[in-house]
């Protein structure tokens, strides 16, 4: 791209201003602004609309909805701690087997897959977002959870000896904590992989020409020159993922167990906000019980706005960074 | 960075669509489309199945159309409640509380068909059927009885050898009717369970996993070995699920069928007094050869119509179900009701009155 002067540039907008058409300019500005306007209000109002649904939930049982285990609808107890436990932790592994696989396919095909793989292959990844969740959930019960009750839980529980700690103790079932996050991974993956991917590929050449120039081996040059480079927007991948973790609910229903208990082992099995209120909504007649699910669709939506916030804030220090 | 921005707006906007289009599947099923419809109604997904063959067969012979949307028992009484539908459809009866919030008055319950919960089980090398007491079962599912091989459970099964392995519990995760019928029977006939797990379409289970549906109960006993669950009798039947015998109120074991549950009613009816308003348990009902695990379903309808012709439609739709509908039930795997409580059914549909409506 050629560059040209700021002002030449700012004095040729003012002579188009003049020439065309005033109107059409206008309504084009309204219309924008009109979109810029809608959107961020809906985002308020299905805030207002849940809190006030939660209101009565909150009113009644405070906080305890966050801080007590004892789900009982029929004594009208509704504290939803294991699953705002479930829906934190079976993120938080879905994004340990994640990164490291999304960071890796993406440097392989930004870095060093040969030009006629590349398509392909980013192709196929991209594809795992395609998949509808409730084919996910399928696949987990067939195929995944068979697999980790006959092979993968008591080759982690008794070979490795990681029944010793009290990560990976107890009867092996299948459906667990564990189950839930590997599903999440292979579903926040494309998410993390794709944005990576474009990232690493924005890194201007010169940049790793740099880098070779001075010596720099190909891996060191993508570890010191490229990573860092594109830090910030890896992050912001990571994010979106960790996003779609939080928010997924019909895999994860079927796969996790659904058992309102905080384990420290992630072979046992959980439940997460977003199943609870899809397994109980439809059948909740009971007007506190209909508010309580309202309340913690209401925490889920507030836990999803403070891991938003988070990851500006990430991305912003990062960037700051870098600048200096 | 454009590129970047660009991938990330078409992933976002692909991430909300697909939650749009998860929520919007509940969200969309209350606007009543009426174009062409004569009626509308919403409820139970368990009699789902019959209920759209009898509608779709109504229609035929008719020409009235009938939409029904199958969004649970707990969206069909809030439905109606509000006045959206003409009709709801529930596997638990309304309770006082939620009748006297209806908008509309006085709401009757008409019984249209029977269904069982069946236990189904994962005990390799078991031929014969299981058999179990209500006080085994409950014993079972509120962790009391871990081992398949408890003398608890031997002790009903004489001759047959059990494997000395854990238990697992699978019960539903979902609030449905099923769990209710299950925790109905297991509250009235097992006074521990009835004071510390009680009844409800979710209850707060003491062991065990969760499953969506029948269908994920029934595949996660079917692939765990030890494994027990409940399962509705038609899911069961065209599955060729392992049922468990069950000892009934008479003492003797029944395997729950289609003749064994509309035993249950008969057996159940004989104690009813004349002006019942079939808001009743049928669970544990006397009688030699009644499966002790049976429900009514309900078709929920306000007694004073506001629309006359609407009215009229579902007063003469419902005369058809208990008579011509009756005969299609036990070929979908559902418990018909008894013959002769069909004409009792009949006088309280007569009792919808739709004349002095608009």
């Amino acid at each position: 791209m050629t560059s040209l002067p700021a002002d030449w540039l700012e004095k040729d907008r003012r002579r188009l201003r003049v020439e065309g058409s005033a109107v059409s300019d206008r309504i084009y500005e309204i219309l924008t602004a009109g979109c810029a306007i809608v959107i961020p209000a809906l985002v308020i109002a299905i805030a207002v609309a849940i809190f006030a649904a939660a209101w009565p939930a909150f009113s009644r049982v405070g906080l305890s909805i966050v801080t007590s285990s004892d789900w009982d609808v029929a004594n009208g107890h509704f504290g939803a701690a294991p699953a705002v436990f479930g829906t934190l932790v079976s993120s938080a592994v879905a994004l340990i087997i994640a990164t490291p696989l999304a960071l890796g396919v993406a440097i392989f095909l930004s870095e060093f897959s040969p030009a006629w793989l590349r398509q392909p292959v980013g192709f196929l990844v991209d594809l795992l977002a395609a998949i509808p969740s409730v084919v996910y959930g399928l696949w987990g019960i067939f195929v995944l959870n068979p697999l980790l009750r006959e092979d993968v839980m008591p080759f982690l529980r008794d070979t490795l000896h990681l029944g010793a700690t009290p990560f990976f103790r107890g009867p092996a079932y299948g459906p667990s904590m564990l189950s839930a996050g590997l599903i999440l991974a292979i579903m926040a993956l494309p998410y993390i992989s794709a944005v990576s991917r474009e990232v690493l590929m924005a890194v201007p050449r010169s940049q790793r020409e740099a880098a070779l120039a001075l010596g720099a081996t190909r891996w060191e040059m993508i570890r010191d020159a490229v990573i860092p480079f594109a830090k910030s927007g890896i992050i912001g991948g990571i994010m979106l993922g960790l996003g779609r973790a939080l928010g997924e609910t019909m895999a994860v229903t079927m796969v996790i167990g659904n058992r309102l208990e905080i384990s420290a082992s992630l072979f046992a099995p959980g439940y997460t906000m977003a199943s609870l209120i899809a397994n109980e909504f439809s059948e909740a007649t009971n007007d506190l019980h209909l508010s309580a699910l309202m309340a913690v669709g209401a925490i889920l939506f507030v836990i999803t706005l403070v891991v938003n916030g988070v990851a500006r804030w990430l991305v912003w220090s990062v960037s700051r960074g870098r600048a200096k | 960075m454009r590129a970047l921005k660009l991938a990330a707006l078409v992933l976002l906007g692909v991430a909300c669509a697909k939650e749009n289009a998860n929520n919007s599947s509940t969200a969309s099923s209350t606007a009543s489309s009426t174009g062409g419809v004569d009626l509308t109604g919403a409820g139970a997904t368990f009699p789902y199945p019959i209920y759209s063959k009898w509608f779709s067969d109504y229609a035929t012979r008719t020409g009235v159309k009938i939409n029904y949307q199958s969004i649970g028992s707990g969206g069909g009484i809030r439905q109606l409640s509000e006045q959206t539908v003409d009709f709801g459809a529930s596997d638990s009866p309304m309770s006082d509380d939620e009748m006297s919030k209806a908008k509309g008055g006085p709401i009757i319950h008409i019984p249209t068909v029977l269904g069982a919960v069946v236990i189904t089980y994962n005990v390799p090398g078991l031929s014969s059927p299981l058999k179990l007491t209500s006080k085994a079962i409950a014993d079972v599912f509120s962790g009391k009885i871990t081992k398949w091989s408890d003398t608890r459970i031997t002790s009903l099964n004489p001759g047959v050898t059990l494997p000395a392995t854990d238990i697992l519990v699978v019960h539903r995760s979902d609030g449905s009717g099923t769990t209710y019928i299950f925790t109905d029977y297991l509250s009235k006939t097992v006074g521990t369970w009835n004071t510390s797990v009680g009844k409800g379409k979710e209850v707060k289970w003491p062991v065990g996993l969760g499953a969506k549906g029948n269908e994920g109960v029934a595949g996660q006993v079917k692939q765990t070995p030890g494994a027990i669950g409940y399962v509705e009798l038609a899911y069961a039947k065209q599955n060729n699920l392992p049922t468990a015998a069950i000892q009934n109120k008479a003492g003797k074991l029944i395997l729950p069928s289609v003749a064994a549950v509309t035993a249950a009613a008969a057996g159940a009816a004989g104690t009813l007094p004349a002006n019942t308003d079939y808001r009743i348990s049928i669970v544990d009902a006397p009688g030699a050869d009644s499966y002790p695990i049976s429900s009514f379903t309900w078709i929920l309808a306000y007694q004073h119509q506001r629309d006359q012709i609407k009215g009229k439609k579902l007063v003469d739709f419902l005369n058809w179900a208990l008579t011509d509908g009756e005969a299609e039930a036990s070929a979908l795997d559902y418990a018909p009701l008894p013959t002769d409580m069909v004409s009792r059914v009949k006088t309280r549909v007569a009792a919808i009155d739709f004349n002095t409506a608009k």
